[in-house]
């Protein structure tokens, strides 16, 4: 399989078999992203980090990969203090970071951004969030994240819970999950409820997902429960948010009625969904989850400039 | 005559014939009609015809152009265009919705980058012909009335 020159928008844009590819090669990078073995696979490679919208995670572990697999990166995390300021178009921005460097990483505001970048560049892009619309590097992460605990992601019963309806990655995330077949569960506030199109793609590929508003009942059979934060401006008022925010709170009595061997994830940063006695649980897969963010941006990078390990 | 012609013969011109019924004042204001031009046009509307009602509308001394023809085919899937040239059919063709549409309807979402002011034109897939629908190639969302958002 040959990834070089290719961007990466959307997990729609890749096949089962290629996902599985990544997920692979991705394993292969563990211990070069722990620091235990040194490669410079990027050596001479410079990636453009272009942050149109603020970002910690996202950012650091992309430039973090860049760093440990030998190259070098240059950007920005701030977009006031570029040339968009003074009403550069995106286009122009991306021609110039074509220029100076070999890969490009863009976070943008707006839906479409990273797709309309690639359209203006040579060098492969790759989308770390367009706005409402795709993050298909967390799709990844998340992904290899279920794939080396669980050693398979089908035949997982999966839940995600929390803000459905806005929350970017649970659509991806389904998708994805119904792709390899996985059963789903959709726990959420009837106001934050999955769109119907989301629920629809799962049903085109065979997958019937349950929708349901009650936590408790959900998490009991579950081998996966995805953990999303609701945010306070999403309800009319403080009292209907903190009765919903209640419910679903995760802590180890709820925990005491589900499987022993359940994990735990959430994209973070996480506000109070997850109790912090969880943290020291078996079943908190949140931290290795974020550092798996190392690993699959590393496959990445390294497979579309064409710097194999 | 063969048959009873709803509006006086034209000498040279274009006939859209089998407009769905309703919209050729739609189809006029795609083709730029009367604003930018001075051709003298005639409308017939909701006529009987084997297939129910349509619209036609001729336009004398102007030959269609293909490119607007890909426009109609958004409201008036099932229209024909027809070159008149000295009162006879000389062309006629039937339209059709091609698989992209670009720079015709613009996307409904305001947060779109194709809706900035970015070097590009509005890009839209059509995935399904009959209902039409389409998305956004940029932001994959789906306008609703499409007819109200053409540019
Ligand atoms: N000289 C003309 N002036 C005005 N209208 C015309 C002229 N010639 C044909 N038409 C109209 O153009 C349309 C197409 O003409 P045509 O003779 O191809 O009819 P048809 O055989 O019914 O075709 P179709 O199967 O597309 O309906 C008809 O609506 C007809 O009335
Ligand atoms: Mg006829
Ligand atoms: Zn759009």
């Amino acid at each position: 399989m040959n990834f070089k020159g290719k961007d990466i928008i959307s997990i729609k844009d890749f096949s089962k078999k290629e996902i599985d590819y990544i997920l692979e090669y991705a394993k292969k990078m563990v211990p070069y992203a722990k620091g235990e073995k040194y490669t410079d696979a990027l050596k001479g490679k410079i990636l453009s980090s272009l942050f149109f919208e603020p970002s910690t995670r996202t950012r650091l572990s992309f430039e973090s990969s860049m760093n440990r697999l030998g190259g070098r990166s240059i950007g920005f995390a701030d977009p006031s203090a570029t040339s968009q300021k003074k009403g550069e178009s995106l286009a122009d921005t991306i021609r110039m970071a074509d220029a100076y460097s070999d890969i490009i990483v863009i976070r943008h505001p707006q839906e479409g951004a990273a797709r309309l970048a690639a359209e203006f560049s040579e060098a492969p892009v790759l989308n770390a969030g367009d706005g409402a619309g795709h993050h298909p590097t967390q799709c990844l992460l998340d992904l290899f994240t279920i794939f080396t605990e669980k050693k398979h992601i089908g035949k997982n019963n999966i839940v995600l819970l929390g803000d459905l309806k806005y929350g970017r990655t649970v659509h991806s995330l389904a998708y994805a999950l119904a792709l390899y077949g996985a059963e789903l569960t959709f726990v959420s506030p009837a106001s934050l409820k999955m769109p119907k199109e989301v629920v629809e793609e799962c049903n085109e590929l065979g997958i019937e997902p349950i929708q349901t508003s009650i936590l408790d009942k959900a998490v009991k059979d579950a081998d996966v429960l995805y953990v999303t934060r609701i945010q306070k401006e999403r309800f009319p008022d403080a009292e209907e948010y903190n009765k919903v925010v209640g419910s679903y709170k995760i802590d180890n009595k709820l925990l005491s009625t589900t499987k022993q061997k359940l994990i735990i994830m959430h994209p973070l940063p996480r506000v109070t969904e997850i109790d912090p006695e969880v943290d020291y649980t078996n079943h908190a897969l949140y931290f290795k989850q974020a550092f798996n963010g190392i690993p699959v941006r590393m496959a990445l990078l390294s497979l579309v400039s064409g710097g194999l390990l | 005559m063969k048959k009873e012609l709803k509006i006086p013969r034209i000498k040279n011109g274009t006939v859209i014939d089998h407009i769905t019924a309703g919209n050729a004042i739609k189809v006029l204001h795609i083709l730029g009609i009367p604003k930018t031009s001075t051709f003298v046009v005639s409308v017939a509307m909701n006529v009987k015809s084997r297939m129910g009602k349509k619209d036609i509308v001729k336009v004398e001394n102007r030959e269609i152009d293909p490119k607007e023809v890909d426009k109609i085919a958004l409201i008036a899937p099932k229209a024909t265009i027809n070159i008149i040239r000295d009162y006879e059919v000389a062309e006629k063709y039937l339209v059709k919705l091609p698989d992209e549409i670009i720079g015709i309807v613009s996307c409904s979402n305001p947060t779109c980058v194709s809706n900035s002011r970015e070097p590009v034109k509005s890009r839209f897939k059509v995935i399904c012909k009959d209902p039409l629908r389409i998305i956004c190639y940029y932001c994959e969302r789906e306008p609703e009335d499409i007819s109200e958002r053409i540019i």
